[in-house]
């Protein structure tokens, strides 16, 4: 390296190549390659754009992924059954109940086990209600890309209501941990329920809100229309799933082909569109938050019984007992009573349960749930022990994010944006 | 189509199309578009009227839900004063991020720091790591670990976001006060 130059270069104005050629005085022909993101506020997150142009084109476009990679998936075969929960709630962000419901069906399965009746209604109205938080995040930011300041407010807005709810119910804002294997960890608070009485009281109103504003604007038409189009074909073939796939006009959801928690006994309608373009999967959204809605009324009818929120068989139930006091949430006097002054069983069943935690049979099983996103769905094999072999999730803004390039090579930048708002990828989903 | 394995993708459309869009950008005339942006305009001007959700913080310190755990660990004492914890380091096992040491240690039966024969030596929660999930508290036997919903944590170095059993003992003050005067 005897040739390596001793002082630092620092390139300047003329050492770049200038547009027309000196010599012929033609213009010259080149692609320019830029880097979109990861820090790029129209990326959702860290995803980085490898784009070819010509001009304003786009002829060659590469996601790169992999900024956000936080190893849950590795993670969680380090942990007991019940610990993993705690890991998957944190891959797909914005839909932490999805991920939360998706491993504990799947384990759940493994065992050969049920949720009480209870606590799979407590699970779809959680879900639901987090499809609509989800969604107003999708629209707000969607909205933010395409310089629609206002939804973005009115998104986050609408948003901070439902996650007073989940806080309410939960204790956490995100990444809450309730959904456990063999049902919730707690009941629903009265208080939670009189929230979401209000917010179904006001939502619909808001709803129209957005459609007023958006539906016919002008520019919102001219950015979408048109824009992102990925037909059913293709979409089938990346394996899209969710909303893009149902712009498209396949009616697919996992809630109506294989049914879970119960989805099969509430009453809603799938959405479906035909233009498969970013306009579309707006319409759709909105519709899907109203379908949500439905069926966040049709639990809190079924909520009026009482019962189990957690299944009776103590060799698979969380020991836990909680309840509030003046020192904050801990395990129920009452319960600790028992555990260190009643039954000595009951407390070395306790420390067995914390320590080792549920043995799963050994197996292997797919469980999937419809995410706002799409197709959720876990992989989980055992192999006997008290922690998983493996956990793989398979989430789908990473194989929503195949699509990208079919839908933004050979349109506009500016196009490319409002395409990858419309699919509405997590990256947190897709590096896990 | 999770339920359809090996299928080749067929594309079956479905019929009715709730979603659909009643107009094309092209479809629309000059004052069409200036009405939709005049209606958009006034959905807007609307809000001015609504309620806002913004929380003042910290002049206002809004009431926070009752089961809520978004704030650090208290370690709890009995009314005699011993400490509630036995060192049996359930809360270590349970926590997923590996955020709490457990020192247990024998009682000495002169002057016992907790009933029993055992009690936590040392006790530490670092905050870097934790995640607020509450497994700790839920695996905790006697009560003696609660999670409050005091999230005014704030530290200027790694060092201190690792809390002592001390700092642990200490109720959480009042909301708003200034962490200078917490240190004392």
């Amino acid at each position: 390296m005897a040739d390596a130059p001793t002082t630092p270069v620092t390139p300047r104005a003329n050492d770049v190549d200038p547009a027309v050629d000196a010599r012929t005085g033609e213009i010259r022909q080149e692609t320019m390659i830029i880097n979109m993101g990861p820090q790029h506020p129209s990326t959702h997150g860290v995803l980085r754009l490898l784009l070819e142009l010509d001009g304003e084109t786009v002829l060659k476009c590469t996601p790169i992924i992999g900024y956000l990679h936080t190893g849950i998936e590795k993670n969680t075969e380090y942990r007991t059954w019940m610990q993993g929960v705690t890991f998957v709630t944190r891959a797909d962000y914005l839909s932490p109940f999805f991920n939360e419901l998706g491993y504990c069906l799947a384990v759940e399965r493994l065992l050969g086990i049920e949720a009480p009746p209870r606590a799979q209604v407590i699970r779809v109205l959680m879900n639901e209600l987090n499809r609509i938080s989800s969604h107003l995040v999708w629209l707000a930011t969607g909205g933010l890309e395409l310089g629609a300041v206002s939804v973005m407010l009115y998104g986050f807005r609408e948003r901070e209501v439902l996650l007073d709810i989940f806080e309410e119910v939960t204790g956490l804002r995100m990444n809450h941990a309730y959904i456990r294997i063999g049902g919730v960890i707690m009941d629903l608070p009265d208080e939670g329920l009189r929230k979401i009485e209000r917010f179904l009281e006001d939502m619909p109103k808001r709803i129209d809100d957005y459609e007023r504003l958006l539906d016919e604007n002008p520019i919102w038409l001219e950015r979408n229309v048109g824009v992102g189009v990925l037909s059913a074909e293709k979409a089938l073939a990346l394996g899209v799933t969710g909303p893009v796939l149902r712009a498209a006009g396949v009616a697919t959801d996992v809630r109506k082909d294989a049914p879970y928690c119960g989805y099969e006994t509430y009453d809603f309608e799938v959405p479906v569109s035909h233009d498969a373009d970013a306009y579309a999967r707006y319409r759709l959204r909105l519709v899907e938050m109203r379908e949500s809605m439905k069926i966040v009324r049709q639990c809190l009818e079924r909520l009026r019984e009482p019962g189990p929120v957690m299944i009776e068989d103590p060799k698979v139930a969380w020991p836990a007992k909680l309840s509030v006091g003046a020192d904050g949430i801990g395990n129920d006097p009452a319960y600790v009573t028992h555990i260190m002054e009643e039954s000595m069983e009951a407390l070395i069943h306790h420390f067995k349960m914390v320590t080792e935690g549920v043995e799963v049979p050994a197996g292997e099983v797919y469980q999937a749930v419809e995410s706002p996103r799409g197709e959720l769905g876990f992989y989980v094999v055992s192999n006997g022990e008290h922690r998983p072999y493996r956990v793989k999730i398979r989430d789908p803004s990473f194989v929503n994010l195949q699509a990208i390039p079919t839908m933004v090579e050979g349109f506009l930048v500016a196009d490319a944006i409002a395409a990858i708002a419309s699919i509405d990828p997590v990256m947190g989903g897709v590096d896990r | 189509m999770s339920d359809r394995p090996g299928e080749e993708p067929t594309v079956e459309k479905a019929p009715d199309q709730p979603a659909a869009r009643e107009r094309h950008p092209g479809e629309q005339g000059v004052w069409e578009g200036a009405l939709a942006i005049g209606k958009g305009m006034a959905t807007v001007f609307k809000q001015t009227f609504r309620p806002d959700n913004t929380e003042r913080y910290p002049s206002e310190i809004a009431p926070i839900p009752e089961r809520s755990h978004i704030g650090r660990h208290l370690l709890n004492t009995h009314e005699d004063g011993l400490e509630k914890c036995i060192g049996c380091e359930l809360c270590a096992f349970a926590c997923p991020a590996d955020a709490i040491w457990v020192e247990g240690a024998d009682n000495d039966p002169e002057a016992p720091v907790s009933p029993g024969e055992r009690y936590a030596k040392d006790y530490q929660i670092n905050y870097l790591r934790c995640i607020m999930c509450g497994l700790c508290v839920e695996a905790c036997p006697t009560r003696a670990l609660t999670l409050t919903d005091y999230y005014e944590l704030s530290f200027t170095s790694r060092e201190d976001a690792i809390w002592t059993k001390e700092q642990l003992l200490e109720p959480p003050p009042p909301f708003g006060t200034d962490p200078v005067d917490r240190e004392g």
